[in-house]
Order: structure tokens, then C-alpha cells, then sequence
């Protein structure tokens, strides 16, 4: 009796979750369905959802206008790059705030986030004017920087709540056991810290893959990534569903593949210190 | 309890982060405030000399200020109110025994991955359009007229499609959260007789107070900052002009870069005034 | 280090001394709409012709604005070439911030350049934009619906008849709408289309002494003309469709006549895209009597920023893309219908392009359109569809947006001319007018 009702109730549930699951999801699955329309099937009235002539024409008229594989290389080295430098940089003060803290940490972490409030738009000017002093605009490495200085914020404050969560008993033990720092760091934290720093480097590179100001506003031909790439598609002459579709799907389907091969690691670590 | 070594050390390893932080924020800021006090027109000449205070008075008297400040809060408060909500409510459900609980999360967490640039585009081409958009063929289907979405409705547009782009994010935090909870405490109640409200409310909330605050930080210092949802869909129009928005005009459509200089400013002070607020809620949740 | 980058200089400055001709690899914005694409798939003849590569930075027109501007203003020199219009070619040219190109080469044939293009893009005589590609507006509607309200359209419309023709096309069980006109609002938008038909009902932007005129009886009258028109004739969502969305209903036959650019002529007469190719017909841009139509004029110019390390072949680029070569080269691979229309005099002597349908009232329009006198009563500034000072593109943005709203029905025409004032006034007044 009992196990019929929850085998009802689980069916239940999961008719709502799919549901739900599927609305949430339906405006991608629309852009790529889209993407293998021609131009007057994209706009056919009634929408066409699955019989249409499949065609990958859009995708090669994209790919023909522009070098797609150059975008994709920018985005992975700018938005790897600056995810990989900003851990090396937040691991040790993340870890230094979580196990060694004193009065000010939390100042100091609370003030770390509120850099990130500072408005883009506002210092667009300044900072472009140092980037042409310093010879860094359009260059990937220009990017890298800008992008890491952006995301540290969030990285030691993702790093630092996870650290947290480790407990200090095992430190102490080792300490007893005459660990020095070095090795308590190597052969105890950083395993215990792993699914954390996974984690971290996760949301990071999706948070930078994303970022639409600085990487369209500081990059002409050479360091352009994805988001430069989209630009150019955004409202072309006539019909272009189709070709926008395509255009979109290309440029979302790297960290989309990546994020749902690898959401067991970020979720696991995103918690911010919310779980206690 | 820590050795006067390990507190020196923890300083060496904290340097390289804090120095950057302060470095990536004087610069600009110093730069900003510089500029703020000039008239600083780079298509008349560039720097046209020192003004004092003009900039703040003439950003602040402008008829388009007090609405932007309006418009930024609407979004930020809309976009909270509707992640965190459905957040929740999406939260448990997946926390409920279900078929497929990891395809189905797949599916809820894909917004987040897709770039704002290309969100906004096919929200506004291929859903919100009054002619071609899906959601004017099932209006027309129920013989409805079709809604004219960024016109009529621009910032509930807006708030909702940055409203799909922020659920995941929302839904995982929360969802880890409630994962958390202690399954005897609850099965306790159940057996106890409480009902699913109460139960919710005086367990399962409280539990997830936390993990909203978090949501609610991390989500505002983004959301203050929200910009190509509303450069590709209305370009400010219709009432849509956030503060950040009106800078941008100020800067690169006037070229104004004194006057942008000075809004940069305020949005700086708006953003502290929020962050302080929401700090002082955080830290009081971080101490506990 | 230092030693290496002053070696590699010593090389490069000896071998350009031996051979000018080094290949560069230019880097270009551009926009991307049809023929700039169509330039890109072409880009290799250049290659072949003079051993420079291209690379391209192709971005949606307001993404590449406020680039452009950025970077010229900033000096930041990430470009060689920039695609410019008609409103940034003299304010830059002024500046000294375009390379000027008087000295291009007599084959190029500079004389042969439309004489109102290459005034639009010259500063007191020096050209400092090649035109690549020109336009003006003008009426493009349904010949079929045209008969079947029983009308026919004049050469020369008048607005009273335009929009007695639009209210008696339209079917909106249908999806008929009998106009469509751009409501998004943007300087180059909704501003360019209203600046333009306000000029024939007898606006102006600033009287003689840079006071803003909003608060004139003419433009009440235009702006509530063009309201009430697209209320009743219009397609749903008027105030959020450019030239983009308008192009797009125009080729699914949903709107019954539209007034835009002449190069648009091109996109609804192609059968691959347009499901109504033969049956659109052209006339001018209407007026109401006091002798001026509402017809613009733009151009699409390459211009080089100055300061750039790779002049000579930056010319090189632009001789070539603007040159009649290119368009006997688009010709010969595209047809005549896709060669960038609206720069040459020769183009339009060409026997093979007068066969074109709408070659005719493209130029027709074009020297219809006068920048340097473009109002009914007199103005200190010059442009048909905009104002050729720096501040225009911030403030008529600005304005648009109220006049979007009030198409939106968000507000009345008397509070969206009251705001355009008032905003207006101040931003004059914060530039020292």
C-alpha cells in the first residue's frame, strides 16, 4: 500500500520535473532545432518543430563568413587562462583566511566582492587608455588579465567557504604528528580541497566564457572570442533565424557540453558556504 | 591559537590576491574620479579643463536619473524575487524521488551556460517578436492577440529573461542546500503529523535562509551590472534605462566621458549602499 | 631585448625602403550587412591583385558605432580601415583624425564619385571617406494590393495620399499592414526616418541660433501624422521594428508599402528571399508641398584613421573596394542587382544596370536629397537625416526613445515633444551651446 503511493507520488513528481525541466530548456532546444531550418521554415507559420527538411546549410554559411575556430581558440585560452591564474592567486589567500584568520578576514573577503561592484561601463574609458599605453589592447593576454581581476573575487570567496568547511580536528592531528606546513597543505588539504578548486574553476570559465563587455570592447580581430563572434550575427539583412540560430548554437555548444559532462564536479562545490 | 609564523605566512600568501584587488581597484577608480571633475569631450578635443562638482550636478538634475536608479532596483528586486521563489519551489522538487533526477537537472541548469549576447537575441527574435516569435503563434493559436513583449511589457521582458538565465544558479544553491538537510528531522514531522506547509515553513525554510542570502549576494552583484539583456532587446527604451545603461549612453553615445565619469560614480556609491545592506545580512550569516 | 626590436625596426625600415610594397595584413571594421559580406567573400581578388591579407572585424552596426568611436577617440589604433557614414566622416575629417584621400590615383577616378556622396564624405573639398556604398530612401510597395485598393501610385507621392493608400491596403485578419515604418528607437533608426519626414512638414532640429525646435506646431504635426498612421496601418510592434524587422515583414508580403533605404530595393526584389520579388514597385519619398521630400541620404564609407602604420596599403584596400573595378567584379560573380549601388555616375550609365528596376528612382532619390540644404526654413547645420555635430548620435538616441514610447502608446505626443526639448536644451547646453 504504502510503496504504491510512493511509486505514484514519484510518478508524479517526476511528470512536474520533466515538465518544468523541459520549459526551462525549450529555448535552446528551439535555437537548435532552428539552426537546421532553412530561412522560410525558421519563420513558417504554423512553427515547424521536427518534420522540416533537415539542412546544415546555415552552419556553412557561418562557418564561411567567419573563422569559427579562432573565436573558439580565444575564448578557451581567455577564459582558461584567466580561470587557471586566478585559482593559482586565490588558493593560498583563500586558504590563509580560512585556517589562519584573524579579526580582519572577513573584512577583507567582504571587500574583495564589493570590487566587483564597480561598473563596467563607467571605467571603460580609463582602463582603455591604459590598455593602449600598455600595449595590451586586442591581445589575449590583455584579456586573460582582465577577466582574472574580475572573477578573483568570486574565486577566493568560493575557495575560502569551501576551505571552511574542512575540519580543522585534521589539521591539528597532523600538526600533532609533526607535519610541517608545506606537507599539511600537500598530503592534506589539497586532496580534501580538490572537488572545491574543480568546482570553482567551473563556474569561473563559464563566468568568463560569458562575459560580454570588456571582451567585445578591448579586442579587434586577434583576440576576439565567442562573444565578438555573435556580434556580427546579431541583425543582418532580412530573414536570419536560421543563420542566428546556427551562429548561437556554435557559440554556446562548447560550454554547454563541457558544463553537462562536468556538473557533478560544479555542483558539488557550489555551495558558497550556503550548506552548514 | 595560530603561531605568530603561520599568521605572517597566511599574510605572504594573501598578498598577491589583495594587492591585485586594490590595484584593479584604485586605478580605475582614481582615473574615474579624475576625469568625473573635467570636461572631458573626446570628439571637441579631449580634455576641455576642470570643472569641479558640474559633472555630478548635471548627472544628478538630469530628468533621466532618478528613473534609471527605479528602473535598476525594479530589475535587480524582480529578478531576485523570481529566482529565489522558483528557485525554491524547484529546489524541492528535485530533492523529491524521480525518474531521470539527473537528465532532468541537465535541463534546468542550461540557461546558465548560454551567453547574455545570445540569450537576449533569441528571446527577443524567436519568442518575443509579435509577428514571427513562438509566443505570438500561441497567442494567435488560443485567438488571442499577439503581445507586443518590449513594448508594452519591456521590463517584465527583461526581468524575464534574465530571470532564465539566473534560476540554474539559484536552483543548484538551493537544491545543494536542501540536499543537506537532515532527512530524519524531516521524516520526524512527517510522522509527527505536521502538514507540507508548516513543515516547510518552520523546517525547510529556516534551513535554507543561508543559501538565500547567498543566492541573493552573489545574484545582486551581477544583476546591478545586467547589460546586453537590454542593449540587444530595447536599447533603454520604454523605460528599461538602468543605471548602468545611462552611463553607457553618457560615455559612448554622447561621448561624454566627464558626465559618464560622474554617473560612474554614483553607481559606485548605489552599489555600496546595496552591498553594505546585503553585507551586513551575509556577515551576520557567516557568523553563525 | 632592446637590441633585438631595434634590429627587427633597422630591417623593416631597410626593406621598405627597397621594396614599398611589403605585404601588410590590414585590419578592417566593418559592418555586416549583405555587401560588406559579399566584399568579405571577395576579399582574395585583393590578395591576388597586392599580396596584403584582410582580417575582419565584422559587428552589428551599433556594436561597431560605438567601437569605431571608442577607439578613434581614445586613439586607440586597433583598426587600419574603419567603415564610417555620412554623420561621422566630416565631424572626424575636421578633427584631423581621417587620413585625407586627395591623393588617390587618376585610374580611381575621383570625379566619377556621385557628386552629393562625395560631398557628404568631403570636409571644405577633401574627400576623407570613399563611399562604398550609397543610399536615399524611398517608397518600395505592393503593386498587386496597390491596384486591388484601386489606387495607383504616383512618381512623386504626396503623405496625404501615402496614407490614404495605407489605411485602404490594410487587412489585418490578414496580416496586411498597409505601412511599415521604423519605430525602434536609435539615432540611425526611428531618428533617421523622422528627422528626414519631419524636413518635408517643415521641421527643423535647431533654428539659427542652435535652439532646439521641438516645441513647434510641425512637429506636432509630424509626429502625430506618423503615429496615428502606424496605429492604423501599421504592423504590430511598430515601435521596436528597424530597418531589420521592417525588411523582413516587407519580404513575407505582410506590409503594403514601406519607406526606406534604397538599398533595401535589392533584398525585396530577390526571389531567394523575398516571397513577393515581383511584385514591388518604387516611387520617391513623399512630401506634403513646401518643396522638400522626406527622402535621407547616407553612404557606407571606408575611411582611414589617422596614424595608422599600414597607410599605403590601407589606400591600396580602399582604391580597390571603391574602385568601378569592384563593381564590374560583383557583376561578373553576383549579377548587376548585387553590386553596392548609389557611388558611381558611371554605374548609372552603364546600360546593363539601367535594366534594373530600381536603379532609376535610387539615383532619382539620391540627388533629390541636398545635406547642405536639407529644411524648408534655414539651419547652421548640415545633414538631411541627422546633424553633423558630435553630440547629435547621444541626444537623437535619447529623443528617439520618447518618440518610441509614444508610439508604444506610453505617452502623449505633446509629453514626448516636451521631453525631446527639454533633453535636447540640456545636452546643448552641457556641449556649450
Amino acid at each position: 500500500m504504502a510503496r504504491a503511493v510512493t511509486t505514484r507520488r514519484k510518478a508524479l513528481n517526476t511528470l512536474i520535473a520533466w515538465s518544468i525541466g523541459l520549459l526551462i530548456f525549450f529555448p535552446i532546444l528551439w535555437t537548435i532545432l532552428t539552426s537546421f531550418k532553412t530561412e522560410a521554415q525558421a519563420i513558417n507559420d504554423p512553427p515547424l518543430f521536427l518534420f522540416f527538411d533537415w539542412t546544415l546549410e546555415n552552419y556553412a554559411v557561418v562557418q564561411e563568413r567567419s573563422d569559427y575556430m579562432r573565436f573558439l581558440w580565444n575564448s578557451v585560452i581567455i577564459a582558461g587562462g584567466s580561470t587557471v591564474i586566478g585559482i593559482l592567486i586565490a588558493v593560498p589567500a583563500a586558504w590563509s583566511m580560512a585556517f589562519v584568520p584573524s579579526k580582519r578576514t572577513k573584512d577583507i573577503l567582504l571587500w574583495m566582492l564589493s570590487t566587483k561592484m564597480l561598473p563596467a561601463v563607467g571605467v571603460l574609458y580609463p582602463i582603455y587608455l591604459l590598455f593602449i599605453e600598455l600595449g595590451l589592447l586586442d591581445t589575449r593576454v590583455g584579456l586573460t588579465i582582465v577577466l582574472m581581476l574580475i572573477n578573483l573575487p568570486i574565486i577566493v570567496w568560493m575557495l575560502y567557504t569551501y576551505f571552511k568547511e574542512i575540519p580543522g580536528e585534521i589539521l591539528e592531528a597532523a600538526r600533532m604528528d609533526g607535519a610541517a606546513l608545506k606537507e599539511e597543505i600537500l598530503y592534506i588539504l589539497t586532496p580534501m580541497a580538490v572537488p572545491g578548486i574543480a568546482s570553482t574553476l567551473l563556474l569561473n570559465i563559464i563566468l568568463a566564457w560569458n562575459e560580454a563587455f570588456w571582451t567585445l570592447n578591448l579586442t579587434a580581430a586577434k583576440a576576439a572570442p565567442l562573444t565578438a563572434f555573435i556580434a556580427s550575427y546579431s541583425s543582418p539583412e532580412g530573414l536570419f533565424y536560421a543563420k542566428l540560430s546556427a551562429a548561437s548554437t556554435m557559440a554556446i555548444a562548447p560550454i554547454l557540453i563541457l558544463g553537462w559532462f562536468s556538473q557533478k564536479q560544479l555542483v558539488r562545490g557550489l555551495t558558497f558556504g550556503a550548506v552548514k | 591559537m595560530a603561531t605568530q609564523h603561520s599568521r605572517s605566512a597566511a599574510r605572504i600568501m594573501m598578498a598577491p590576491a589583495v594587492v591585485l584587488l586594490l590595484g584593479w581597484m584604485l586605478i580605475p577608480l582614481t582615473m574615474t574620479l579624475y576625469f568625473s571633475f573635467k570636461k572631458y569631450l573626446p570628439l571637441r578635443g579631449g580634455d576641455l579643463g576642470w570643472v569641479g562638482f558640474d559633472n555630478y550636478v548635471r548627472f544628478v538634475s538630469s530628468s533621466a536619473f532618478w528613473p534609471s536608479v527605479q528602473t535598476t532596483l525594479i530589475i535587480v528586486g524582480g529578478v531576485l524575487l523570481i529566482t529565489v521563489i522558483l528557485g525554491v519551489l524547484l529546489a524541492i522538487l528535485l530533492d523529491q524521488p524521480l525518474w531521470g533526477q539527473g537528465i532532468v537537472r541537465i535541463l534546468v541548469i542550461a540557461p546558465f551556460f548560454v551567453m547574455p549576447t545570445v540569450s537576449a537575441l533569441v528571446w527577443k527574435n524567436m519568442f518575443m517578436d509579435p509577428v514571427n516569435g513562438l509566443f505570438a503563434h500561441l497567442w494567435k493559436f488560443f485567438g488571442a492577440q499577439p503581445v507586443e513583449w518590449l513594448s508594452d511589457a519591456p521590463l517584465f521582458s527583461i526581468i524575464m529573461i534574465v530571470s532564465w538565465q539566473w534560476l540554474p544558479f539559484a536552483t543548484l544553491i538551493l537544491l545543494t542546500a536542501i540536499q543537506s538537510l537532515d532527512s530524519e528531522q524531516l521524516e520526524a514531522s512527517e510522522m509527527d503529523g505536521a502538514p507540507p506547509l508548516s513543515r516547510f515553513g518552520y523546517i525547510i525554510l529556516p534551513h535554507l535562509s543561508r543559501a538565500i542570502t547567498i543566492v541573493v549576494l552573489i545574484q545582486t552583484i551581477f544583476l546591478l551590472a545586467v547589460f546586453a539583456e537590454i542593449f540587444v532587446t530595447t536599447q533603454g527604451s520604454f523605460g528599461t534605462r538602468t543605471l548602468t545603461y545611462l552611463i553607457f549612453q553618457r560615455v559612448l553615445e554622447s561621448q561624454n566621458v566627464g558626465l559618464g565619469s560622474a554617473g560612474g560614480v554614483y553607481a559606485i556609491i548605489l552599489a555600496n549602499i546595496v552591498a553594505i545592506f546585503l553585507m551586513r545580512i551575509v556577515g551576520k550569516n557567516l557568523d553563525s | 631585448m632592446a637590441f633585438h626590436t631595434r634590429a627587427l625596426l633597422g630591417a623593416c625600415a631597410v626593406a621598405a625602403l627597397c621594396a614599398p610594397a611589403t605585404a601588410e595584413t590590414l585590419t578592417i571594421a566593418t559592418v555586416n550587412n549583405g555587401d560588406m559580406i559579399r566584399m568579405q567573400g571577395l576579399t582574395q581578388d585583393f590578395t591576388d591583385k597586392t599580396g596584403h591579407t584582410v582580417e575582419w572585424v565584422t559587428l552589428e552596426e551599433n556594436v561597431l558605432r560605438q567601437r569605431v568611436t571608442q577607439d578613434i577617440a581614445a586613439k586607440g589604433g586597433q583598426f587600419d580601415i574603419m567603415t564610417i557614414g555620412m554623420y561621422e566622416t566630416p565631424i572626424w575629417g575636421k578633427q584631423d583624425w581621417l587620413v585625407a584621400l586627395d591623393d588617390l590615383p587618376d585610374s580611381y577616378d575621383t570625379d566619377d564619385i556621385l557628386p552629393a556622396m562625395r560631398g557628404g564624405l568631403s570636409v571644405d573639398g577633401t574627400l576623407y571617406a570613399a563611399p562604398f556604398y550609397g543610399e536615399s530612401s524611398m517608397i518600395m510597395y505592393r503593386t498587386d494590393l496597390m491596384e486591388k485598393a484601386g489606387l495607383e501610385m504616383p512618381d512623386a507621392p504626396t503623405w496625404e495620399f501615402v496614407a490614404d493608400a495605407a489605411r485602404k491596403m490594410t487587412d489585418k485578419d490578414n496580416e496586411i499592414y498597409g505601412i511599415c515604418l521604423r519605430g525602434k528607437a536609435g539615432w540611425g533608426e526611428n531618428m533617421a526616418f523622422l528627422t528626414a519626414t519631419g524636413n518635408s512638414f517643415g521641421t527643423r532640429w535647431f533654428d539659427e541660433d542652435w535652439k532646439p525646435q521641438f516645441d513647434s506646431p510641425q512637429w506636432k504635426e509630424t509626429l502625430t501624422f506618423y503615429i496615428d498612421l502606424l496605429n492604423e496601418a501599421g504592423p504590430p510592434g511598430a515601435s521596436t521594428n528597424g530597418f531589420n524587422e521592417n525588411l523582413s515583414l516587407f519580404q513575407q508580403g505582410k506590409c503594403g508599402m514601406w519607406i526606406d533605404a534604397t538599398v533595401a530595393a535589392s533584398f525585396v526584389t530577390n526571389p531567394d528571399d523575398s516571397t513577393v520579388a515581383d511584385k514591388v514597385g518604387f516611387a520617391l519619398a513623399p512630401d506634403t508641398g513646401l518643396g522638400k521630400r522626406g527622402n535621407w541620404l547616407w553612404a557606407w564609407a571606408l575611411a582611414i584613421p589617422a596614424g595608422t602604420q599600414k597607410e599605403a596599403a590601407a589606400k591600396e584596400f580602399i582604391e580597390w573596394a571603391t574602385s568601378k573595378e569592384y563593381l564590374d567584379l560583383v557583376a561578373s560573380k553576383e549579377g548587376w542587382a548585387n553590386v553596392p549601388p548609389g557611388t558611381r555616375t558611371s554605374l548609372y550609365e552603364n546600360p546593363e544596370y539601367a535594366k534594373i528596376p530600381f536603379a532609376k528612382m535610387t539615383l532619382d532619390s539620391i540627388n533629390s536629397a541636398d545635406p547642405t540644404n536639407p529644411t524648408v526654413d534655414p539651419v547652421p547645420y548640415i545633414g538631411v537625416q541627422f546633424v553633423a555635430i558630435p553630440e547629435f548620435a547621444g541626444i537623437a538616441t535619447q529623443v528617439g526613445q520618447e518618440f518610441s514610447a509614444a508610439l508604444a502608446g506610453q505617452q502623449t505626443v505633446d509629453e514626448a515633444l516636451a521631453k525631446a526639448q527639454a533633453l535636447t536644451a540640456e545636452e546643448m547646453e552641457a556641449a556649450g551651446y
